[in-house]
């Protein structure tokens, strides 16, 4: 039982940064934009997190900072890709680059640098509780962020006018544009709300996860992410089952090292990867549930002008 | 008010003005970012571009990492050109380097001629089976290249270090996680006496010549073309969907492939944890700043390797991070799809329109 409430805590953990990260790109996409730099921006998102953790000695400066770093790299993705209308699937690409590029230039000071990370609740009395204690209060305070995410998306796409702005935008940009709604300004929203949650991905591993700062320690995770969004069918509840499922992918390689597996870790280390590459294939193979759930834009420039 | 404009056609002028733009911008902001890290711009200009090739022994690494840089993009450019977002090339790269390093190693102390063309034949076939996955799963299930492609990148390189932690590591390595170093007819003879200008040049340039001539005289290049600029038109002409992502898949692995058995059988020498510093990912860099077009991407080519070189110089010149590189390739690629804008639109400056009563 002990274990068990063990292997459910850390795979929340594993996939907190999935949620994060997937969560924002959903937006991103429910509004018609495609931006494959999450990678990019999660990389960015944290090394500045820990940089500024480091350097303020606060973590929660570092994922405030790391937030704002994301946003803001997401703000070049959107003056190419919105203002000046380039292919969405080429900026995201040179976002993914760049972000791999600045990351490892500004963090290299940072690589053996230790820091105090954000640690798992502890509430006394409530966290003591057996079992129960555990699984419920025992968590990590970005994960239950995470939760509050979830909630906040879902009631925003579904329940409120703004969400459903949003979500004309992405279906029928020229329709909402006719109707007076400033596409590109609410498309610039999304890009940029994408890009803080891709940072608060990324400072959530810098910071919290594990807490240390190295090159490419996203490891895919952005893309993942990106999977996971055609996975969940654009629907933020299967992001989220989604999220943990890969979470508990990624944990079966530590997992086998503690229990002292001789399987070299490379082929778990390739599990993550290979489920992602299945399950897409699995989800994509309807092609009909596919292109009803997909925003009907998604990936296409918009000219006002027209 | 600035406004864009769509302009009737694409401008031609502003499809090859808009490389040059963005170079100049990238150095533009080279010369802001020395400065602000405590360095003479003008130093590290020099040590950036002039140094790496002021000596012949620069120019033939110039040409040394420009050649799998050409080779890739030629194979990505006959994707993209067909719509078809192949960015697994790093994956395929390694993958080739792997069944070519595999031959290497097989035929360790075989003293053949034949050694090295079967080295060629097995990489090109490795990369064409790394990149046949994502266009299976696309063709068959209809799923993302971009994503499965980039996927197969992070299996590859485990396949790798799986490799040379264990099944081929060189028992006298001293526990490094390297192979053998290959026999001397695994390895692409060398061109220029005293420097490490290789054979894998001249057969990276034939490729891409190849590469021009299929996707501008044959009728298959034709229709890849077709099915890019018009998938509507292409599917009412007949043009099968499926084998245009089989055709543009298998190019860009074959030729990825290709490039990785350029780096074992080149420079390296053996099969390392890491074959390539990137140039699956720089090479998408190539294609675009090298408008998909053979002859930019010799040029493109030139220009990302001379950033690698660059990056390595100022490293021991300046003492600055190699990883600028990657920060000079990400920065080049913006520019490159910013300035992109004009050939599609102009600007116009649009007057307010005086009411009369």
């Amino acid at each position: 039982m002990e274990t068990l409430a063990q292997l459910f805590i850390l795979t929340l953990a594993a996939g907190t940064p999935l949620v994060f990260a997937a969560l924002g790109e959903l937006v991103t996409e429910k509004s018609g934009v495609l931006n494959l730099g999450v990678e990019g921006m999660m990389l960015v998102g944290a090394v500045v997190a820990f940089m500024v953790a480091s350097m303020s000695g606060s973590p929660w400066l570092g994922i405030a900072a790391g937030m704002a770093a994301g946003a803001a790299t997401s703000l070049i993705f959107g003056a190419i890709a919105l203002s000046l209308m380039a292919n969405q699937v080429a900026t995201g690409l040179a976002l993914s680059l760049f972000g791999v590029g600045l990351s490892a230039f500004v963090g290299l000071d940072y690589v053996s640098v230790v820091i105090a990370g954000i640690t798992p609740l502890a509430i006394p009395g409530l966290s003591d509780l057996p079992v129960v204690g555990q699984l419920l209060f025992g968590h990590n305070p970005l994960v239950y962020l995470s939760f509050a995410l979830f909630a906040a998306v879902q009631w925003f796409l579904f329940r409120t006018r703004a969400g459903l702005v949003l979500r004309a935008v992405g279906e029928s940009p020229q329709s909402a544009h006719a109707i007076g709604y400033p596409v590109i300004a609410i498309r610039y929203a999304a890009v940029l709300f994408g890009g803080a949650c891709a940072g608060l991905a990324g400072a959530y591993l810098s910071v919290a996860y594990t807490p240390l700062w190295v090159e490419g320690m996203v490891a895919g995770r952005g893309w993942i992410a990106l999977a996971l969004v055609v996975f969940a069918t654009w629907k933020p509840w299967r992001v989220l089952a989604g999220a943990y499922l890969f979470g508990g992918v990624t944990l079966a390689q530590f997992q086998a090292q503690a229990l002292g597996s001789t399987i070299p870790s490379q082929y778990l280390a390739m599990l993550p990867y290979l489920a992602t590459v299945v399950v897409l294939a699995v989800i994509s193979r309807d092609a009909v549930t596919i292109r009803l759930n997909a925003p009907a834009s998604l990936g296409k420039p918009f000219h006002p002008g027209a | 008010m600035i406004r864009l404009e769509a302009r009737p056609e694409p401008s031609r002028t502003y499809k090859w003005a808009s490389p040059i733009i963005a170079v100049a911008a990238t150095v533009a902001i080279g010369f802001l970012l020395f400065p602000a890290m405590g360095k003479n711009p003008f130093a590290a200009f020099h040590a950036f571009f002039v140094k790496p090739v002021d000596s012949l022994y620069g120019v033939a690494e110039l040409l040394l990492k420009a050649s799998p840089l050409m080779l890739i993009a030629t194979g990505l450019a006959a994707g993209y050109r067909a719509n078809v977002w192949n960015i697994g090339a790093e994956g395929q790269l390694t993958m080739g380097a792997i069944a070519g390093g595999g031959v290497a190693l097989a035929l360790h102390g075989v003293d053949s001629p034949l050694v090295l063309p079967a080295m060629l034949v097995a990489g090109v076939a490795g990369g064409v089976a790394w990149a046949a996955v994502p266009a299976w799963l696309r063709t068959r299930f209809n799923a993302n290249e971009i994503l499965t492609s980039l996927m197969l990148v992070y299996v590859a390189t485990l396949v790798l270090s799986l490799l040379v932690h264990d099944a081929w590591r060189d028992p006298e390595g001293f526990n490094f996680p390297q192979s053998k170093m290959f026999s001397e007819s695994a390895l692409y003879p060398v061109l220029l006496e005293g420097t490490r200008l290789n054979l894998g040049f001249p057969i990276a340039l034939a490729v891409v010549a190849a590469g021009w001539v299929f996707m501008q005289k044959s009728f298959t290049g034709y229709q890849m073309r077709v099915a890019g600029l018009a998938p509507a038109a292409a599917h009412y002409a007949g043009i099968s969907a499926p084998r245009t992502v089989w055709l543009a898949m298998l190019i860009g692995g074959g030729c990825a492939g290709l490039a990785g058995v350029g780096e074992v059988a080149g420079p390296l020498g053996q099969l390392q944890p890491s074959v390539s510093p990137g140039y699956g990912f720089a090479a998408i860099i190539v294609a675009f700043v090298g408008r998909l077009h053979p002859v930019g991407i010799v040029f493109a080519s030139l220009l990302m390797s001379l950033l690698y070189l660059g990056g390595e110089s100022a490293q021991l010149n300046l003492a600055l991070p190699s990883a600028v590189t990657g920060l000079f390739q990400g920065t080049l690629l913006f520019f490159l799809l910013a300035a992109d804008v004009f050939i599609h639109y102009r600007v116009r400056r649009t007057r307010t329109v005086r009411r009369t009563a």
